[in-house]
């Protein structure tokens, strides 16, 4: 066993152990965190497959950007643990055929994805360009449209997910820091012109 | 001829098992200088500060108070440790190490010099971004393991900040990136080369700002330290760390500005390059060069935090979502309209 | 129109954080005015209220005829007198303790006594070792009286004409 194979074994067991502790462990923050560090030798495994960008892009998003999002939530619900518990074993038949499924359909698309020729667009570069440029010159060439719509369809997604989220209140009381900052001293403070105001000889005659 | 002599002392062991520990050799070379340099940014910010407050800062530890990061380590290690009733006893122990890790680990790639750098690889501004974005776990692990309402409370608020701020502070990046048109950070700089008025700060002025800007949040540093807050929810997140414990979260919190002067440094101000390549100024070796320029910017951010009042909330998330963000979405816009449209391409050139 | 502009042109040269970096930018090379503070001290005003002392008559015989007006002023009731007849036939404290930890350094006592006997001192830097210690009695006060007399006479001659 090389040493190279040694590492793939132990980052491989890693992740399988960490899947394995998401799925099984109760406390929903800590099955978040062992999602994390299955990211992580996930990300580390396609490291070792010289696949640098989509590993390190793996782990800014993933474990960077929306796993903090996903403790944030998780952190502030409150779980009864007892009925989780209870649910575990009535799903697991669905959850086995689920997994079944998904490993097949993996393999499938391994099987189908390895066969297939390299793009174009990557041959076209040479074997000495990096990981980015290959994936950029394919994305952007090949597959532009799919890539486009793929995101108007996130945009669109963005968009929809604060209309959805955002309300005016009327009972909230709200300053406009951008508003304050631009006031000006003519805005709140009036200089009147007067003569100052003499007793009147008049009335006092009388 | 050190590595020979390396090989020299090392050659009985297997090969494997020397170039790893070549490689250990090499990464402790750059630990062990910059944990020094992290102990006495501490004492210098005591001491900065103290001068902007018209005070002279610790001065009694040692010949002018230089041994006082020394005595504070001292102090600190022979402190106990308290782990509060039910928390989380691994979790509480382990989040310090989690934010220091990446704050370290990220020194990897950073090329000190021209030829100084333990790890020159193509991704080298993403492994970055992926390694700071980790940072924050050991801030909300911290907040909820200790089991306490004002850790949690600084825990939370230093997530949302900082998910705010890396987004912004990855596109003012990207802009760098898109300039560079690489990812390698040696590339960057040596694409910024031929004197000062050739580094990214002038075209991309507005992203370096907004960079410095987010920088600061990112680090959690005043004035938008509300994760730490000592007026508001005593010291946040690490309230209830002790010893090392907190020793560790002091050391990441130093370790994460040096890193993003650094950072700052290679991508704005041109790394290791002189800042005008004639005589006099080639003669420095590029180390003093990139030394010279992160402390400077390590300067500023004692700076900010000697001048500025803390941020409230609400409005440290207005700044990061509506405006900073806006405003890099501009600004690549620009250079993407500049580097692909002749008449305003000599910007970018 | 031109005010938005400015008003533009204000934040995103971020002219105020500048001026603002300025002032304390300028505080960073003005001299410094730290003390240092057990080589260096600060000139104190006559009317510094420290430590306690009971002071003496010229002649050596204490001042304090118990009357208890300093006791009853306090208001963290850390005085606590006892006295009795001596054999001369004046009225003398017995016991005459001042709680450290419950004063609270008013001075009332001072202004209360009509004999000038129980006075503050201009001596600040004094502290405990043991539990016991917070208790000074009336050997002590005497004794920091006796020690200290010519300050504490100069310090109120000095005070006197505003009193």
């Amino acid at each position: 066993m090389t040493f190279l194979q040694f590492v793939f074994y132990l980052f491989s067991a890693i992740t399988v152990f960490a899947a394995a502790m998401v799925v099984t462990v109760r406390n929903p923050v800590k099955s978040a965190l062992y999602l994390v560090l299955a990211f992580f030798s996930a990300a580390c495994i396609w490291m070792i497959l010289h696949a640098e960008f989509l590993a390190i892009v793996l782990v800014l998003v993933y474990v960077g950007a929306v796993m903090v999002l996903f403790l944030f939530v998780v952190m502030m619900l409150d779980i009864d643990l007892a009925r989780l518990r209870a649910g575990f074993t009535r799903y697991l038949p669905v959850g086995g055929l689920v997994a079944l499924l998904m490993a097949i359909e993996i393999a499938l698309a391994l099987h189908v994805g390895f066969n297939a020729a390299p793009s174009q667009a990557v041959s076209a570069l040479g074997p000495d360009t990096s990981n980015t440029q290959a994936i950029a010159s394919v994305l952007y060439t090949d597959y532009v449209y799919a890539l486009e719509i793929a995101s108007l369809i996130l945009l669109t997604a963005i968009i929809a997910a604060i209309v959805l989220t955002m309300r005016k209140r009327t009972d909230h009381k709200y300053t406009d820091p951008g508003h304050q900052v631009t006031v000006k001293r003519e805005d709140r403070l009036k200089i009147i012109k007067m003569d100052s105001e003499k007793p009147q000889a008049a009335d006092s005659a009388k | 001829m050190i590595y020979d002599t390396f090989l020299f002392f090392t050659g009985w062991l297997p090969e494997t098992v020397q170039a790893i520990s070549w490689m250990v050799i090499k990464i402790l070379a750059i630990i062990a200088p910059l944990m020094a340099f992290v102990a006495y940014f501490t004492f210098a910010e005591r001491k900065v500060i103290g001068y902007f407050q018209t005070r002279v800062g610790p001065n009694r530890v040692g010949p002018k108070g230089w041994l006082q990061p020394i005595a504070d380590a001292m102090k600190l290690m022979f402190k106990e440790l308290v782990v509060p009733a039910r928390s989380n006893r691994y979790l509480f122990l382990f989040a310090p190490v989690l934010s220091l890790a990446p704050a370290l680990a990220a020194w990897a790639v950073m090329p000190f010099s021209e030829t100084l750098v333990l790890a020159n690889i193509d991704a080298g501004l993403l492994y970055i971004l992926a390694l700071t974005s980790m940072g924050v776990y050991g801030v909300i692990l911290a907040g909820w393991a200790s089991n306490s309402k004002y850790a949690f409370l600084g825990a939370m608020r230093s997530a949302a900040q900082i998910v705010a701020y890396e987004i912004a502070m990855g596109f003012a990046l990207v802009g760098v990136l898109m300039v560079a048109g690489s990812l390698n950070l040696h590339q960057i700089v040596t694409r910024q080369s031929g004197g000062f008025w050739e580094w990214y700060w002038l075209p991309l002025l507005p992203l370096l700002l907004v960079y410095f800007i987010s920088g600061v949040a990112e680090t959690n540093r005043a004035p938008f330290d509300v994760a730490e807050g000592e007026s508001e929810i005593v010291a946040g997140f690490h309230v209830e760390y002790s010893g090392m414990g907190f020793a560790v979260f002091f050391l990441a919190e130093y370790a994460n500005i040096i890193l993003i002067a650094a950072l700052m440094v290679l991508m704005f101000f041109g790394g290791w390059l002189p800042p005008l390549e004639i005589a006099p100024f080639t003669w420095l070796p590029g180390l003093f060069w990139f030394g010279m320029k992160t402390f400077i910017v390590c300067f500023l951010f004692l700076w900010l935090r000697a001048t500025f009042p803390r941020y409230r909330y609400d409005q440290i998330m207005r700044l990061g979502w509506k405006i900073l963000i806006p405003v890099t979405l501009v600004w690549i816009v620009v250079i993407g309209l500049g580097k692909f449209y002749t008449p305003i391409g000599f910007i970018f050139s | 129109m031109a005010s938005k502009l400015q008003q533009l042109y204000k934040t995103f040269s971020l002219q105020e954080l500048r001026k603002g970096m300025g002032v304390t930018g300028r505080q960073f090379f003005n001299k410094k005015t730290t003390i240092m503070y057990p080589e260096e001290k600060t000139p104190k005003s006559p009317r510094f209220r420290g430590l306690h002392a009971l002071r003496r008559y010229p002649n050596g015989e204490e001042r304090c005829i118990a009357c208890k007006l300093c006791e009853a002023v306090c208001p963290a009731l850390a005085i606590t007198i006892d006295s009795e007849e001596r054999e001369d036939g004046t009225r003398r404290t017995t016991r005459y303790d001042i709680d450290l930890f419950k004063c609270i350094y008013c001075g009332f006592c001072e202004e209360a006594c009509p004999v000038d006997s129980i006075v503050l001192t201009d001596i600040h830097e004094f502290h405990m070792e043991e539990n016991g210690e917070r208790l000074a009695d009336k050997k002590r006060l005497l004794e920091i009286g006796d020690r200290h007399e010519a300050d504490i006479a100069a310090a109120r001659k000095q005070d006197a004409p505003y009193r």
